[in-house]
């Protein structure tokens, strides 16, 4: 009880922590985004005072003392409101991201999930099998596939699926003819685009769980206990499982909860190259366009999302070794 | 080959020796390297990987001798065809691909190199001290850590990228670096913190010895294989996500790089021309050099564990 307590606090800690370095960066940066757009502007002409004070208006340029910029903004927070979009005017910063978010919880939490899931079983069969092609083929390919780059893979099963073969849309999470809606058709189109974006990302982190988990349970494996367990004639699968395994799973897990939180960003450069509508993809535009609000929003929303998935784990990680109680 | 050696350090008296230092002491720096290097080449797989990065490294330092153009000379045909000439075709600028290909080494063996290094010098002494020490102090670095990891790599990369328009590759290095150091940390914690409680641990601060000693004498030394594996794993990241960043147009696209080529085949439209030599041809390079590396940590194993060294029966 005292663990999960202490971990709370340092929850509500950190978050108060990534929300305010959220505030800071982009106040440490160069620049601003009324002399962005007018900066665009003044490509086709000089730009009058008047215009640049209008523009500084209508953009919202923070005012007041860094402190009260600050209070301001944690309110705001509290509150979900992010402001308006530059980009997408006049539409809410927090109605965009709300838009988006699910596309990415969707096809890349499950992706990771089923991803850790065959991982984790191959890599322990992988150890288990040392040198056999059982451990050599999962490798061997789990190494070569997870080298490479995201984009790579996705331009690649883009291009010869894609354009080439034909067989699957080459943007978009849905035809353009579709309204999003809670429908079967629909549900299917929706899927059917999901099919490349989703390749993509199992190809290129299945590999790391293998690795991963082979790569710990090849340590547990030269542990005293488990050759205890050996010499007591155990079935070689109690052994594998029961004990190497079990063990070798906690070093694995701490990364699954970085992973997890870091897959809403991470699926940034696979959505780009699919125009999928997610998070990515708009983080992508929001800073392609210098869009602060949007892309400050979204930014936390991934952050939060990696502390959440990592408070998950520390208590997952509570539970299952008594160890890191004491 | 002896796998393990206790030298006496000179310096110290006459103490009992832990099982933890292997290579301690007064042993030729090196030898050390020689007898790693030696460890990984024992394994077939890590000898591919060896051969594959020595590879690359001398394509990056003899870059200038090997191209048979050079890298920005765009005074040739429009998006050609593969030919004697031009073995791989010329962009849609007209540069040659080979030569470009052969250029581009260059920036990925860089970054990858001095931003591993870099990430594993901050990794091995935050994660250390962070699993030896228990208490408020492990707390204030478990925070810290927190707080760098919770700062998604890609996308923070991506922020700092586009505010400081056209940087670098030092620009690179550095976000590299500030993103990528809290993982490895992390995971030489865990494995810290297991060994901690090791008899050989308690044996050494019932001798007397000083925490700092313990911790980089004592129990580094069992870690070998998890922190040259996490160099190579820094370095495989710092080369992805530079050619991400290029890829988006983030980083200097003057500069040519394997990350630049794709951004450039991108916006010309090889998808669309059927010129995939174009899309082909970096791609695969980077994933060649970062397998080259993954390849190679199949070889660590030993390095820490005899027991694990190639021939040596589970």
């Amino acid at each position: 009880m005292r663990y999960t307590l202490s971990k709370i606090g340092l929850l509500l800690l950190t978050l108060w922590a990534a929300v305010t370095l959220n505030f800071l960066l982009p106040r440490l940066m160069p620049g601003s985004p009324a002399d962005a757009a007018i900066a665009k502007l003044a490509q086709n002409g000089p730009v009058s005072p008047s215009t640049r004070a209008a523009i500084e208006a209508q953009l919202g340029v923070p005012t007041g003392s860094a402190w009260n910029q600050y209070v301001e903004y944690l309110n705001n927070v509290v509150h979900f409101d992010f402001g308006v979009s530059y980009t997408f005017f006049p539409q809410s910063v927090a109605s965009l991201v709300g838009t988006a978010l699910p596309w990415t919880l969707v096809l890349v939490g499950f992706v990771t999930i089923v991803a850790f899931i065959f991982g984790t079983l191959l890599g322990v069969l992988a150890a288990w099998k040392r040198g056999s092609w059982l451990d050599t083929l999962p490798t061997v390919g789990g190494t070569f596939a997870s080298a490479f780059p995201y984009f790579w893979t996705a331009l690649l099963l883009l291009f010869f699926l894609g354009y080439v073969a034909g067989w699957f849309p080459t943007s978009g999470a849905y035809s353009s003819s579709a309204t999003p809606e809670l429908s079967v058709p629909f549900l299917l189109d929706a899927l059917y685009h999901s099919i490349l974006p989703a390749t993509t990302i199992l190809i290129t982190s299945l590999g790391g769980w293998i690795l991963g988990m082979r790569s710990t349970m090849i340590n547990t494996l030269g542990d005293d206990y488990v050759t205890f367990a050996e010499a007591n004639g155990l079935h070689p699968r109690t052994v594998a499982i029961r004990y190497a395994a079990r063990n070798a799973i906690l070093p694995n897990l701490t990364s699954f909860g970085l992973a997890l939180g870091g897959v809403v960003g991470g699926s940034l450069l696979v959505e780009r190259v699919f125009s999928y509508p997610g998070v990515g993809y708009l983080l992508y535009t929001a800073v392609v366009n210098q869009d602060f609000p949007l892309m400050q929003a979204l930014f936390l929303i991934i952050t939060i999302s990696v502390l959440l998935a990592n408070f998950i784990v520390d208590i997952l990680y509570g539970i299952l070794d008594p160890r890191t109680r004491r | 080959m002896t796998p393990t050696r206790t030298i006496v350090p000179p310096t110290s008296v006459v103490k009992t020796m832990s099982p933890g230092t292997h290579d301690g002491g007064g042993a030729n720096p090196l030898l050390v390297v020689w007898r790693a290097f030696a460890t990984i080449w024992s394994v077939p797989k890590a000898r591919i990987g060896l051969a594959l990065l020595g590879f690359f490294v001398i394509l990056a330092v003899f870059a200038p001798l090997l191209a048979p153009y050079a890298a920005t000379d765009n005074t040739f045909g429009r998006s050609e065809d593969m030919s004697p000439a031009h073995w791989l075709g010329t962009t849609a600028a007209g540069q040659d691909v080979l030569s470009q290909i052969i250029y581009g080494a260059r920036v990925s063996v860089f970054v990858g190199f001095v931003a591993g290094l870099l990430s594993t010098i901050i990794a091995v002494l935050i994660g250390l001290s962070w699993g030896y020490l228990r208490g408020p102090a492990g707390e204030v670095i478990n925070f810290i850590v927190n707080l760098f990891l919770v700062i998604p790599a890609l996308p923070l990369m991506i922020v700092i990228a586009a505010y400081l328009q056209n940087g670098g590759i030092g620009m690179i290095v550095l976000v590299v670096v500030i993103t990528g150091w809290a993982w490895g940390a992390r995971v030489l914690r865990s494995q810290t913190q297991s060994l901690r409680s090791r008899d050989f641990v308690t044996a050494a601060i019932f001798s007397g010895e000083s925490p700092s000693r313990i911790v980089f004498r004592e129990i580094l030394p069992n870690m070998t294989s998890l922190i040259v594996g996490s160099f190579f794993g820094a370095s495989t990241a710092a080369i992805l996500a530079e050619a991400g960043l290029e890829f988006l147009g983030l980083g200097d696209s003057t500069t040519v790089s394997w990350g630049t080529m794709l951004f450039w085949a991108q916006n010309s439209n090889a998808l669309l021309t059927g010129q995939w030599v174009l899309l082909f041809a970096p791609g695969l390079c980077i994933s060649l050099l970062a397998t080259s590396m993954s390849l190679i940590n199949f070889g660590v194993d030993g390095l820490s564990n005899p027991r694990l060294r190639e021939g040596a029966k589970r």
